[in-house]
């Protein structure tokens, strides 16, 4: 239930449409729905772009006016359109209906899944929204959308010095582009600070200290479009990570060991000419304020072993706050990153598995873990989670909130013979809202122990029993107990989960 | 932290005190007898159990640096090794031999396979290797890292061996746990320190070790073995010409003091000829053995020999004494003619090259100074001071001495070997600081002898006066023992008690050893030299990490093929952590391009400008320590870049970098020191705008700047 408004905070540009349809026909076509009133907010603090899209029966907005169809079936579902440039930034899309009044609101996540429209007007894209009671005619809805972009700012000027701050363009349209008529929307965006360049102007248009508002629009036509170019300041720190590998290794010591591999980019304007430690240090508030230096990752609670180093050793510069509910790794990488640098490092840490790992009572194990990236604000461009399973396991199968690549490797580690199976999940423009659990299950290999392990036996059997008494049953990985919400989303969206049932009561039994 | 240091400095102590007690003694034994062993059977028992304590502490004693930073490799050779091991792991044997490397000393290049000592890195590679092979996934930088104090373990069982084959296995043990914290060997030995010496002691002694058993027994066998030392000597590091000129010189002084026997005779030709085919299989050293001053003793040592083995057979042909003696005139006038003529004629042919700048600076420590700035200018090839004697070696120091009384007084083949080997050795640690190194086994073991020794003689004045005091309180009825008795006490009154002071001031003194040795590896031989640790205002520790700083941004900010323009020291660093191609590097195998590059870091900032133009310099990495107190920089390098620059190009001039003879970097320095490239881009932030200057020169100043200076 929490999930949204926090996805909200920490998103960086939101959008938020209110709709209110109006339904003649159960076709999709544009006309056979209205949206009465559509408000849309978008706040930057990255790169990150996040549209959310709600609908719910709302009496407050509902006009019998309009309502005049007769004799169609009820629609079922909604339409988004996205112009083809935005699709391709477009990180994640989430939809709730909404009911009550603020601070009663209630809301009820819906599923959001692209469609493929072969007539769409300028090759604008869409993804459809299923309502769980469908509309009928002279009905209305409130939904929420919300949707994150990344690499959506682009810098301009693309190269700045040390003492000059950071001004970026954002594209965008100050009406909603929708294939649905739309009878009255307003637009606002909330710039970082107050230094706004330029903007382009849609009368109506007021600016009012950091907030720019364009509308109110009344009646425009389905796939109205009026391009807008805003110009700012924005020194909010574009860390972007390239590429993350998190490693998760269940070990057979009762500890789950996580390594992730990041490369860290600062996607800002690109640095010019000398860089001056003396000025850096000396004048922190004028030098180098489009730059970082501290980055923080939340880890787990009861987070050990942990470490932070490269490829040529250890970085000393780390703080690590542990306290019951979390832990707190601030990181600083060797050198503040300026537009263009890059690092890279790796952290590590160790978890306990019992907090993890759960077995029921049929001797399956699952495992709860996050996916996205612990570092908070950032972007990952390409996310890879590996999963290692001990030697042994069999079809491992992950369940994800939403859609990912998977697939399995074979790695070797310690006294391994015939090789760990290793769930890849690879996933695209992660951003701070894909920090959900997912669940991995796999077949069990119990009673089937192969030659290899009695080989593995006769060559080093200490370890050998230690292994087998491990190995012997195979693991499974669930939803994180705390999200119900999710575990729905995920179920739906994923279009295996053979057990939901039993794994969230294996979930809410520890 | 403090914790594991303590236990590590209190095991230590114990170590060596209790190694050195029970070793000299059999006092312990009784403790054991209710085991029901045979006394040779504790004894062997007490030997292993006491070796394989020393092999625990020799290796654990070097940790220190790991526990106190983290496992990486430190100082500069090291990294070279390093990253030639990496290579050598990722891309096999036959890629690295045959490997070119384009990112050192551009853009000339350097063959590496050639160029380069193998062994250690073959060496880590094969452990890398077996450990893989069993399913240890270890990383190879921790085989780097702990290459050097396992041989320093194996040092010590070598070290154990030799004490037995020299003297007694008492001095054996004492030898090995001498060496295991003898601060000299652990300089060069500990965590991280993966640089060729680590190995190379280890082969160094075994060699001596197999040779002098070869002596001893006149075997074959050992004497292959030897070869074989000698072979992974030769690949391991260049010292391996101190092997060559050692082993020939002990042959010459035995052969002159009449002890030429058999056995030498199979010993060393046996010896020399497969370790002379051997060593020619590594790349780097090829037909040095028989073209190079530096292996002609050898060879004239090996001639020497046939003509001693020629004349003994004709003495034994002769029976008539005058016309051998005839005969022993000619022949000799002959060899040598003959070895005089052919050196002549192989020096003047330039078949034989002559003796390298390397080896003169050794013979004669102020060559260097004169004519080898680039040697000279190195710390480590400075001669020594007494005092880093007294850090190295401690009581060592005087107890050599004493070693050498008792191996005068035991004159043997084995016993000249250690003395010689003694001798040579510390003149040569006398030559150079780094050469203590060679000089710390010699020592340890002359040292032992004289410990093992005393201990022994007083002990047995100790046990003797226990013995009869015994045996007289037992019988006590014989009236001729009890006269003859008292008058023995009579005779050496304070002899026990003298023995027993005499034996607990040993005692004290060893443990002083084991404490002086386990305070100055902590404190002294254990940074990385990379990172440097200070103490803060309010005794937390402060790290100054700025060369990987610098290092890492270039790695990651700078184009693939970006080249580095510094002084030679950092070159291996920025090569192997940096990934990035530099100009020159810490193989100063070619002294004009270091020249250039001292000339331009000495110009002024066009002409330097001129000269990193035509280097194709892309950046330029100069560290500055003014800020924290740094004193290895580059502005204190300066003098040396002005020297090496100015004895190729006469251009530079030292005067005119110094005021009445002394060197200033402040307001009254040289008007053309205040100009030159380095003292600008130290001083003012860039040098050109299209030669970027690394944006990390300031390393060292910038981490601290807002404390106020001082």
């Amino acid at each position: 239930m929490e999930a949204l408004p926090r996805l909200r905070l920490a998103l960086v540009l939101s959008a938020v449409i209110c709709f209110s349809l109006l339904e003649r026909s159960s076709a999709l076509s544009s006309q056979d729905l209205q949206i009465v009133n559509a408000e849309r907010r978008v706040s930057f603090s990255f790169l990150i772009c996040t549209y959310i899209i709600s609908h719910n029966v709302s009496p407050s907005q509902f006009k019998p006016g309009i309502v005049e169809n007769i004799g169609t079936p009820p629609a079922s579902e909604i339409l988004l359109a996205f112009p083809p440039t935005q699709v391709d930034h477009l990180a994640l899309v989430k939809a709730a209906v909404t009911a009550g009044k603020r601070k009663k609101k209630s809301y009820s996540p819906l599923d959001v899944k692209p469609k493929e429209v072969f007539d769409a007007p300028n090759g604008a894209k869409y993804f459809t929204i299923s309502l769980l009671n469908p509309l009928k005619v002279g009905e209305s809805v409130t939904l929420e959308v919300l949707y994150t972009l990344t690499h959506s700012l682009e810098p301009f000027p693309l190269e700045i010095s040390q003492s000059e701050s950071q001004l970026v363009y954002y594209h965008d349209s100050a009406i909603i582009l929708s294939p649905y008529h739309i009878k009255q929307q307003i637009t606002f965006v909330k710039t970082p600070s107050t230094k706004v360049e330029s903007f382009t102007r849609v009368d109506p248009t007021d600016r009012a200290g950091t907030e720019l508002k364009y509308g109110p629009y009344e009646d425009r036509p389905p796939y109205s479009f009026s391009p807008t170019i805003i110009h700012f300041e924005n020194n909010n720190p574009f860390a972007v990570v390239e590429e993350l590998v998190r490693e998760v290794e269940i070990s057979h010591w009762g500890s789950l060991q996580i390594t992730e591999h990041y490369t860290l980019v600062h996607a800002g304007a690109r640095h010019k000419g000398v860089f001056s430690r003396v000025e850096y240090q000396s004048r922190p508030s004028f030098s180098g304020v489009s730059s970082f230096k501290h980055l923080l990752a939340k880890l787990p609670p009861r987070v050990h072993s942990v470490y932070y180093r490269d490829e040529i050793g250890n970085i000393s510069s780390s703080h690590l706050r542990t306290d019951s509910r979390k832990s707190e790794l601030e990181i600083e990488p060797r050198y503040p990153l300026f537009g263009g640098w890059k690092a890279t490092f790796v952290i590590g840490y160790g978890l306990p598995l019992p907090d993890f790992l759960f077995e029921s009572s049929d001797g399956m194990r699952y495992l709860n873990f996050s996916f996205g990236c612990p570092l908070a604000e950032t972007v990952v461009d390409k996310l890879t989670i590996k999963v290692v399973l001990p030697e042994g396991s069999k079809k491992p199968y992950a369940v994800v909130p939403f859609p990912v690549e998977q697939h399995l490797e074979t790695s070797y580690s310690y006294l391994d013979v015939v090789g760990r199976t290793v769930v890849v999940l690879e996933k695209k423009n992660v951003v701070p809202e894909h920090n959900s659990p997912f669940q991995l299950k796999s077949l069990d290999t119990q009673g089937q122990i192969p030659e290899h392990v009695l080989a593995h036996v006769a060559r080093c059997a200490p370890i050998t029993l230690l292994l087998n008494s491990i190995e012997q049953s195979s693991f499974k990985f669930i939803a994180s107990p705390i999200r119900h919400d999710v575990f729905i989303t995920l179920s739906s969206a994923n279009n295996v989960s053979p057990m939901p049932q039993t794994s969230v009561s294996f979930v809410v039994a520890p | 932290m403090e914790g594991a240091n303590g236990g590590g400095k209190s095991a230590a102590t114990q170590g060596g005190s209790k190694a050195t007690d029970l070793s000299a003694s059999n006092t312990f034994l009784f403790s054991l007898k209710t085991l029901k062993l045979k006394t040779k059977q504790q004894e062997l028992l007490i030997r292993v159990s006491i070796l394989c304590l020393v092999y625990i502490l020799a290796f654990i004693t070097r940790l220190f640096s790991v526990l106190r930073y983290e496992s990486m490799i430190h100082e500069f050779d090291p990294y070279f090794n390093y990253r030639t091991t990496l290579f050598l792991t990722q891309k096999g044997f036959y890629e690295f031999w045959n490997w070119f490397d384009s990112e050192s000393w551009y853009p000339l290049g350097r063959i590496i396979g050639g160029t380069l000592y193998p062994g250690l890195m073959v060496t880590a590679a094969l452990i890398y290797w077996s450990l893989r092979f069993l399913r240890f996934a270890v990383h190879i930088r921790e085989v780097c890292v702990l290459t050097a104090p396992f041989f320093a373990s194996n040092t010590t069982i070598v070290a154990y061996f030799f004490g037995k084959e020299l003297w007694d296995s008492g001095a054996g043990l004492v030898a090995a746990a001498l060496i295991a914290i003898c601060p000299g060997y652990i300089s060069r030995s500990v965590a991280g320190s993966y640089d060729n010496e680590g190995v190379a002691i280890f082969a160094l002694l075994l060699t001596f070790y197999l040779f002098v058993k070869a002596v001893n027994t006149g075997s074959l066998a050992w004497a292959l073995a030897s070869a074989f030392g000698y072979f992974y000597m030769v690949s391991a590091w260049g010292g391996y010409v101190f092997i060559i000129n050692l082993i020939p010189l002990y042959v010459l002084v035995l052969l002159i003091t009449g002890r030429y026997s058999m056995r030498l005779y199979v010993a060393y030709n046996c010896m020399y000829v497969l370790g002379m085919l051997l060593a020619m299989q590594i790349r780097f050293v090829g037909f040095q053995h028989v073209q190079s001053g530096e292996h002609m003793a050898a060879m004239g040592v090996f001639f020497l020999m046939q003509v001693f083995y020629f004349l003994d057979w004709v003495k034994y042909q002769l029976n008539d004494p005058r016309l051998f003696e005839a005969f022993l005139r000619i022949t000799v006038t002959c060899a040598v003619g003959v070895g005089a003529l052919a050196l002549g004629v192989g020096t003047a042919s330039g078949y034989i090259s002559p003796w390298t700048g390397r080896f003169y600076s050794l013979l004669d420590p102020t060559y260097a100074k004169d004519h080898i700035p680039i040697i000279a200018s190195v710390s480590e090839h400075q001669p020594t001071a007494w005092s880093s004697f007294m850090f190295d070696f401690h009581i060592l120091l005087f107890l050599f001495p004493a070693g050498l009384y008792f191996c005068f007084q035991r004159l043997s083949d084995a016993t000249i070997f250690i003395v010689m080997y003694g001798l040579t050795s510390m003149y040569f640690a006398g030559v150079m600081v780094r050469l203590i190194l060679v000089a710390t086994p010699a020592v340890c073991l002359i040292s032992a002898i004289a410990v093992s020794a005393t201990i022994k003689n007083l002990t047995q004045l100790v046990r003797a006066k226990s013995k009869v005091a015994h045996t007289g309180t037992g019988k006590g009825t014989s009236g001729t023992k009890a006269s003859s008795k008292a008058s023995r006490d009579q005779s050496l009154p304070f002899q026990r008690n003298g023995a027993i002071a005499l034996l607990l001031g040993a005692f004290y003194l060893l443990s002083r050893y084991a404490t002086h040795c386990t305070w100055v590896t902590s404190e002294a031989y254990s940074s990385p030299s990379i990172v440097l640790a200070a103490r803060g205002a309010y005794g937390n520790r402060v790290i100054f990490d700025d060369y990987r700083e610098a290092y890492f941004w270039l790695r990651q900010n700078t184009p693939q093929d970006a080249k580095i323009m510094s002084w030679w020291d950092y070159g291996y660093q920025i090569t192997a952590m940096g990934n990035r191609t530099v100009i020159v590097d810490n193989n100063t195998w070619n002294n004009t391009h270091i020249a250039t590059v001292g000339r331009a870091m000495s110009s002024y900032e066009d002409e330097a400008y001129e000269i990193m133009r035509s280097l194709d310099v892309d950046y330029v990495l100069v560290v500055f320590g003014g800020v924290t107190g740094y004193s290895s920089d580059d502005i204190n390098k300066f003098l040396w870049m002005v020297r090496i620059g100015g004895g190729v190009f006469p251009v530079i001039k030292e005067p005119d970098y110094l005021v009445n003879g002394e060197y200033r970097v402040d307001k009254g320095a040289a008007p053309k020191m205040l100009n030159c490239l380095i003292r600008s881009s130290c001083q003012k932030e860039q040098l050109e705008d299209e030669y970027k200057l690394s944006y990390y020169r300031f390393g060292e100043l910038t981490t601290e700047y807002g404390k106020p200076p001082g």
